[in-house]
């Protein structure tokens, strides 16, 4: 397995008194796009937070490209490997491409803030997300899936060849959802970046990664293709739910289809 | 190469730049209005001038009595209150940024009035054994401000931090910190005898009045280093207006920039208090000014120091000239016109955008 461009060795992960996970071993394989799923509260925004360096681990280490994530320049991380949180924060007044433009951070210095190589990557970002015209706008302004598009489009203009996203489509309607993914997806095939996202929405995960990561309890249950992994017995043992898994009409991958008290037939 | 539209930039060789009209603007207006208030503020006093006699006379002209009241009486006065209002506006500027709360400046997180005490404990204490003079005034004061500015800062930090210094909590605990720091004040105001106790009463409302070269110079010193310290770190000021994961994600790190910037803004409010007194509520507004006039969405330094020297400017002449023969302390205009701001700042719920 030395292509794992990003990987977790014996992770201990907690907050306080709290130990979130405890021992999980984890690979990301260059290229790819993975998605972590898992209920509530299983700790999978602690799993990536630590894997995009923003918590520290209790035990265990990150290892990007085979070094120690903690022992590397936060900077030099920051030029390979791109996290958006699940709730960024911005002043009210800013404008899309001043967020954006904020993304260049780790290319930057004090007297070197906004380089041609900025702008480009900065243009380039905008255009990608179709959030070019709204450059001037500030972020009140938008709605949430512009204003999500405008966090996106900064990660991007980052310039990262690893992206971490942490529920990517939360608050958005199904629409802005699916934009949300088919832009992942693009910058998989397109750009060839390496995507690690948490997502809730199991029908999308099954369609939109190559490989799921099932967590339950800070453990992975289960990983590998969609098709593996998303079965009617691990459902049961990871979200203790009964559901149909059939195929999805339009791409084949598993859909989730849940029982629900309503319809339960004994 | 494409353009990102509303941020035209300005190259030359490996600098570069974002070119804002405004923020170039805004600071030149600022300061060619503290140029003129300056000099209507010089020509007041006993000895009438007009404003044209103090520009002759601060170019090298005027006889030797103009020369004398302009350089050796006025223009300290003058000069301290531009530096004073110069340091409260920056220190005000990157409180404002880091915290990411309008509301959070040194006068309210308790750091102006813990320059205060240290600094009356200082005149109070000494003055009654011996009286404060030499030394004691131009290198004593400022260190004592400093010293009490640090550790309100230091007690402010240490009660607001939960793993995270939450901004509404550093608000909250800055309001306690700032009500025990007057208190202090006004305890150590009981310890003096009566002249000074109604000499540093004067002083804590914020005052002017008949400041000197040796009063200015450890402002100046402190401007003069830190400065170029703020405007240097004002680039990873830009990166620290977001929430924590954002900050670290793009490769700043977070603690130290902002350990950094904290106690620059700690020490140009401590020495700007230990001139002039708290001048209170010059950091609270003027960085926000600065911002909606500038049309940034954090508190631009550059224009936030020189938008608090032509607030202390223009505050100290209408309390010169605004109420007929009596001369104000400058701390009591920038209260009655801040007073009403803070109000408006409390009432107006803050708000944020989530992602």
């Amino acid at each position: 397995m030395s292509t794992a461009r990003l990987r977790a060795e014996s992770l201990r992960l907690g907050y306080g008194e709290t130990l979130v996970v405890d021992g999980l071993d984890l690979d990301v394989v260059g290229g790819t796009v993975t998605a972590v799923i898992g209920p509530n509260g299983c700790g999978k925004s602690t799993l990536l937070r630590a894997m995009g360096r923003l918590l520290t681990p209790r035990g265990g280490h990150v290892l990007l490209d085979g070094k120690r994530i903690d022992k590397t320049p936060t900077r030099e991380v920051a030029k390979v490997l791109g996290v958006l949180p699940q709730t960024p924060q911005a002043p009210e007044g800013l404008t899309v491409a001043d967020l954006v433009a904020r993304g260049r951070h780790p290319h930057q210095s004090w007297y070197r803030q906004w380089s041609s190589d900025d702008e480009q990557a900065v243009a380039e970002a905008l255009a990608m997300t179709g959030m070019s015209e709204f450059a001037e706008r500030t972020l009140d302004q938008l709605s949430g899936g512009q204003r999500q598009r405008a966090w996106i489009s900064m990660a991007l203009a980052q310039g990262t060849e690893l992206l971490l996203l942490d529920e990517p489509t939360t608050y958005l309607d199904l629409a802005h959802q699916v934009d949300v993914l088919d832009l992942v997806h693009r910058l998989h095939s397109e750009l060839g970046r390496t995507v690690v996202m948490v997502l809730h929405d199991l029908n999308l995960a099954a369609r939109y990664a190559d490989r799921l990561v099932a967590l339950r309890d800070g453990r992975v249950v289960a990983q590998g293709e969609p098709g593996e992994v998303l079965t009617e017995s691990l459902l049961r043992e990871v979200f203790d739910l009964e559901a149909k898994v059939i195929a999805d009409p339009v791409a084949g991958t598993p859909l989730v289809v849940p029982v629900g008290s309503r319809h339960r037939t004994s | 190469m494409t353009a990102v539209a509303g941020r035209p930039g300005v190259r030359v060789g490996p600098f570069s730049w974002v070119f804002r009209p405004r923020l170039v603007l805004v600071p030149l207006l600022a300061a060619a209005l503290l140029v003129l208030v300056m000099a209507l503020n010089i020509r007041l006093g006993d000895f009438p001038m007009s404003v044209g006699d103090v520009l002759r006379t601060l170019v090298g002209g005027g006889d030797p009595t103009e020369q004398y009241i302009v350089f050796d009486l006025r223009l300290p006065r003058s000069l301290t209150g531009l530096l004073v209002g110069a340091a409260f506006g920056l220190a005000g500027a990157i409180t404002q940024a880091i915290s990411r709360n309008p509301l959070a400046s040194p006068d309210i997180l308790g750091v102006t009035p813990g320059a205060s005490a240290g600094a009356v404990g200082v005149v109070v204490l000494a003055g009654s054994y011996g009286g404060v003079a030499g030394l004691a005034s131009t290198i004593g004061l400022p260190l004592a401000a400093l010293a009490g500015g640090l550790i309100a800062a230091l007690l402010v930090y240490v009660l607001a931090w939960r793993r995270g210094v939450d901004s509404y909590r550093l608000v909250l605990v800055g309001i306690g910190v700032e009500a025990l720091m007057m208190n202090l004040t006004y305890w150590l105001l009981t310890l003096g005898d009566v002249t000074e106790a109604g000499r540093a009463m004067v002083w804590i409302t914020g005052s002017l009045n008949g400041r000197g070269w040796g009063d200015l110079v450890p402002v100046a010193v402190a401007l003069a280093v830190l400065v170029p310290v703020a405007l240097i770190g004002g680039h990873v000021l830009g990166a620290l207006q977001f929430d924590d994961d954002t900050v670290r994600n793009l490769g700043a790190r977070v603690e130290p920039a902002r350990a950094v910037l904290i106690l620059v803004a700690v020490v140009l409010a401590a020495v700007a208090t230990s001139a002039a007194g708290p001048v209170y509520f010059v950091a609270l507004a003027t960085p926000q000014i600065a911002l909606r006039l500038s049309g940034t969405a954090q508190p631009p330094l550059v224009a936030s120091a020189v938008l608090g020297a032509a607030l202390v400017s223009v505050s100290d002449l209408i309390a010169r000239v605004g109420f007929g023969g009596i001369e104000l302390p400058v701390g009591v205009v920038t209260s009655v016109l801040g007073a009403p701001y803070l109000m408006f700042l409390i009432i107006r719920r803050r708000r944020e955008v989530r992602a």
